[in-house]
């Protein structure tokens, strides 16, 4: 008898508290895969595609769902690591198909030699180029991911990769370099 | 508020935590009074002296420019006029070493002095009481004034405020060792001075106006208080010596018992500071018409024979006031040898100030004092690499940090890239006084690693903002591009839905219809094939008559009709081409080849991608030929050569396309072959 009211109490508890989650798991249902939104937000978002995914968000899917997170070449050693963190994984080096990043660099187009085609504008992930058919093209830099993704389609090879140029806006201390002086 | 000014007026005040007291070194200029300098040969004035933007360059080379001229403009608010400290010629605007740590080149004007010194016409106000409030406004925006105690923040910006202010403090206190130049414009300018600060007075109508002065300036605390007794309103405040006491939150925080909240600024908490320089010039600006063009700056240091002050127009190399002082090096005390590739020179004060990396950076509107120590005087300067050793938590940094914060803590954040961590420390909030690495006893250079890594966070923040920024172009072009797929589906569903209807309908009409369309498939015929013999008249390569050959037997298959169309055109194109390159037979061949593997593969059912593409580009191509060739009339085609000769502008154009569409078809041609080898690599592999 005891342990048939000791089943029946847990049965109950049980039940109150199940309806309790229950209740809740509809209530507070989270729309959407919130990993995802994190792992895109630690991406460059440079849209380049190097990861073998048509931009950030598809890669940052990509890992949700268990691909390598060593793909992304401009984000390099660190986007890794922080990857690494947010998922509880290990660190893994850069995969070797993807040659490392070279810095930052915006496209430029040699204007002399631009037929007008428009392909690069068609290839731009981010709408950085200017231009139209049998119109001279051009890049907006602030809008360049640097992705080099104009690059390849180029039917006259009219488009490069340049190093941006060190101003004092976005200059580094450089502690190795500038011989650090302890003033007194 | 009351109670404040009481404690003022009984000479009690608060005190910032912290703070040091290095050796003041004060008196090796500071009794000696302000030197008119003769005028160098080239002013260099870099476009950006300030915090903010630049302004638009209004002269050009060659120019000649009046002292007090404009040479920049801009509609920009952050924006800050600079404007030639004398009269001359502008010589270069090209890029130039500037006043910075990192010894980056920035766009300067270059102007070679005439030694005339003629002035622009000047208006002299008599009485700056009459001006509004907005006429002031102008004049300091457009006298070019920024802040000249340090960070240089445009000056019209900071009066230009609306809420009512409590305090206007005037910062004289100049806590930083050897500097002296705000204490001499005091003794000597004191009643300029005054009328500066009037004029602030006028503009934002403050309570009070305090002006904090160290005690260790006897003389200038004496002409001010001369030059204020008549004025109630303004305050002498005579302040213990200690450093950072010019800070501007730490001389805020010693006035009033005010403290800035971080992140905020002084106006929010209805203050306002000036410097007394910065006073000074805008009294010289509004009473007397003159821009900034000129500061006053301590030239001192042991490895100077006469230190002094001087009166230094903006733009005047470094070297030049160096030579004026008496520069002599320890290492070679020959005057040929360059001056400062020897011993260092620190532009700033021996705390927060920078050295300078070449002799010809100029000064600016910022720069206060050109210190050229000896080896004896600060031996640190001397040595490349630092003593730096190994923290041992004395925490004396943390007791001597006016802003309190923890400089160890943020020591090991900064090494270890921690920004997030940096962040929540309040790094922001240090204002790289130095005091930290002053004390340090293992001689770690703190304030260099703060500096690091504050300009490491600004960086992050900036790519931030551009990867939101791109996430958001792309995003927004994925929703274009799905937009338009999905209308351009609807629209081929809409013609594929009209077709059918006048299918229906023709077959519910009868022949009617179909008799018409076949009627229009001649005439399309009809005239292709007139087109094609007017070709073959005109074209006397052989090659070209057996393409249409092999091109017009298929003409009569009606599923084939478009192939052939296509083909006809490559043909063509190719024709042409090949009559320009006659010139060069063995090109000539080469291509006929290449045409003969075109039409193969274009007779393949399933034929190249690239291959339509490059006869798309060769159609294109023939079709603005042909046109132009109907203008220039029936000439043989034969004889482009001569045509060429007619129009030489047209020739230049067509070989630049020529050049293009060969460039592309040879980038084609070698990417087949690539894959051509691939795959021959792949299939070896198998």
């Amino acid at each position: 008898m005891n342990i048939l009211i000791a089943i029946l109490v847990l049965g109950l508890i049980a039940a109150f508290f199940g309806a309790i989650l229950g209740y809740a798991s509809i209530r507070f249902h989270v729309e959407g895969d919130p990993i995802v939104e994190q792992l895109d937000a630690l991406l460059p978002q440079t849209q380049c595609g190097q990861c073998g995914y048509p931009g950030c968000k598809p890669y940052a899917e990509a890992v949700a769902n268990g691909e390598a997170i060593n793909k992304c070449a401009p984000g390099g050693e660190d986007t890794i690591k922080k990857i690494a963190d947010l998922l509880g994984v290990d660190v893994e080096p850069l995969d070797e198909n993807h040659e490392l990043d070279k810095g930052p660099t915006v496209a430029f187009i040699i204007e002399e030699d631009c037929i007008g085609c428009t392909k690069c504008i068609q290839a731009c992930p981010v709408d950085a180029i200017l231009g139209a058919a049998k119109q001279m093209h051009t890049i907006l830099i602030d809008e360049c991911t640097g992705c080099d993704l104009c690059v390849a389609p180029c039917p006259v090879d009219c488009i490069e990769m340049r190093p941006i140029p060190e101003t004092i806006q976005n200059w580094q201390w450089d502690l190795n370099k500038i011989a650090v002086k302890q003033v007194e | 508020m009351k109670s404040i000014i009481e404690r003022i007026k009984q000479n009690k005040f608060w005190q910032f935590h912290g703070g040091i007291h290095p050796p003041e070194q004060k008196t090796l200029t500071s009794d000696k009074p302000i030197r008119q300098l003769p005028l160098p040969k080239q002013l260099i004035l870099p476009l950006q002296q300030h915090i903010g933007r630049q302004g638009d360059l209004l002269v050009k080379v060659g120019d000649k420019v009046l002292k007090g001229q404009a040479l920049t403009q801009s509609k920009n608010p952050m924006a800050v006029p600079i404007h030639a400290p004398t009269s001359g010629i502008v010589s270069a605007i090209k890029k130039s070493v500037i006043a910075h740590p990192s010894g980056l080149s920035e766009l300067c004007i270059f102007i070679d002095v005439d030694y005339e010194d003629t002035w622009q016409p000047r208006k002299i106000c008599q009485d700056f009481s009459k001006l509004s409030q907005q006429e002031i406004i102008k004049k300091i925006a457009d006298s070019g004034i920024a802040g000249m105690g340090g960070a240089g923040f445009p000056t019209h910006i900071k009066v230009n405020t609306k809420p009512d202010i409590n305090f206007l403090v005037i910062n004289a206190a100049e806590c930083e060792p050897y500097i002296t130049a705000d204490d001499l414009l005091m003794c000597e300018q004191s009643e300029a001075i005054v009328d500066g600060i009037k004029i602030l007075d006028q503009l934002l109508n403050p309570a009070f106006i305090l002006i904090g002065i160290e005690a260790n300036k006897p003389r200038a605390i004496k002409a001010l208080q001369h030059a204020t007794k008549n004025i109630e309103k303004i305050n002498v405040c005579v302040l213990p010596t200690k450093y950072p006491t010019g800070g501007e939150k730490q001389l805020i925080k010693i006035l009033t018992g005010i403290e800035v909240n971080s992140g905020t600024l002084p106006i929010h908490s209805s203050i306002v500071v000036q410097n007394v320089a910065t006073c000074f010039a805008i009294s010289d600006a509004i009473i007397n018409d003159i821009p900034l063009i000129k500061r006053v700056v301590t030239v001192t240091g042991q490895a100077l024979n006469k230190p002094q002050n001087v009166w230094a127009l903006l733009g005047t190399p470094v070297s030049h006031l160096l030579e004026q002082t008496g520069f002599s090096s320890e290492e070679n005390t020959s005057a040929s040898n360059l001056p400062i590739t020897s011993s260092p020179v620190i532009m700033g004060g021996p705390l927060m100030g920078f050295s300078v990396l070449n002799e010809l950076v100029p000064i600016v509107k910022t720069s206060n004092c050109i210190l050229a120590p000896r080896r004896t005087e600060m031996p640190s300067a001397f040595d490349g690499n630092s003593n730096e050793v190994e923290c041992i938590r004395c925490g004396q940094c943390s007791d001597v940090c006016p802003s309190q914060l923890l400089p160890q803590e943020l020591q090991w954040s900064a090494k270890a890239k921690d920004h997030q961590q940096l962040i929540k420390l309040n790094l922001f909030d240090c204002i790289d006084c130095g005091a930290c690495a002053y004390v340090c006893p293992s001689q770690i250079p703190l304030v260099q690693y703060y500096r690091v890594a504050k300009a490491e966070i600004r960086q992050q923040q900036q790519l931030d903002i551009k990867s939101e920024k791109a996430k958001v172009r792309f995003e927004a072009r994925k929703l274009r591009l799905e937009k338009e797929k999905i209308a351009r589906e609807e629209k081929h569903k809409k013609a594929a839905a009209s077709r059918k209807a006048t299918m229906n309908k023709k077959s519910s009409d009868g022949g009617t219809a179909s008799s018409a369309v076949a009627a229009a498939l001649a005439r399309v015929k009809a005239k292709k094939l007139a087109n094609n013999k007017e070709n073959e008249s005109s074209a006397s390569n052989d090659e070209v008559e057996l393409k249409e050959e092999s091109a017009l037997p298929s003409s009569p298959n009606e599923v084939q009709d478009e192939k052939s169309e296509v083909k006809a055109a490559i043909a063509r194109a190719k024709a042409k081409r090949l009559a320009k390159n006659k010139v060069s037979p063995p090109a000539e061949q080469t291509t006929a080849g290449e045409i003969k593997k075109v039409e193969t593969s274009s007779n393949n059912a399933d034929d190249d991608k690239k291959i339509r593409i490059d006869a798309a580009v060769a159609k294109a191509k023939a079709k603005a030929k042909a046109n132009k060739e109907h203008v220039i009339e029936d000439q043989p085609l034969t004889s482009i050569e001569d045509e060429i000769e007619v129009s030489p502008q047209a020739e230049d154009k067509k070989a630049r396309i020529a050049a293009a569409v060969a460039k592309a078809k040879a980038k084609a041609v070698a990417k087949k072959e690539q894959a051509k080898q691939l795959k021959s690599t792949n299939k070896e592999s198998e």
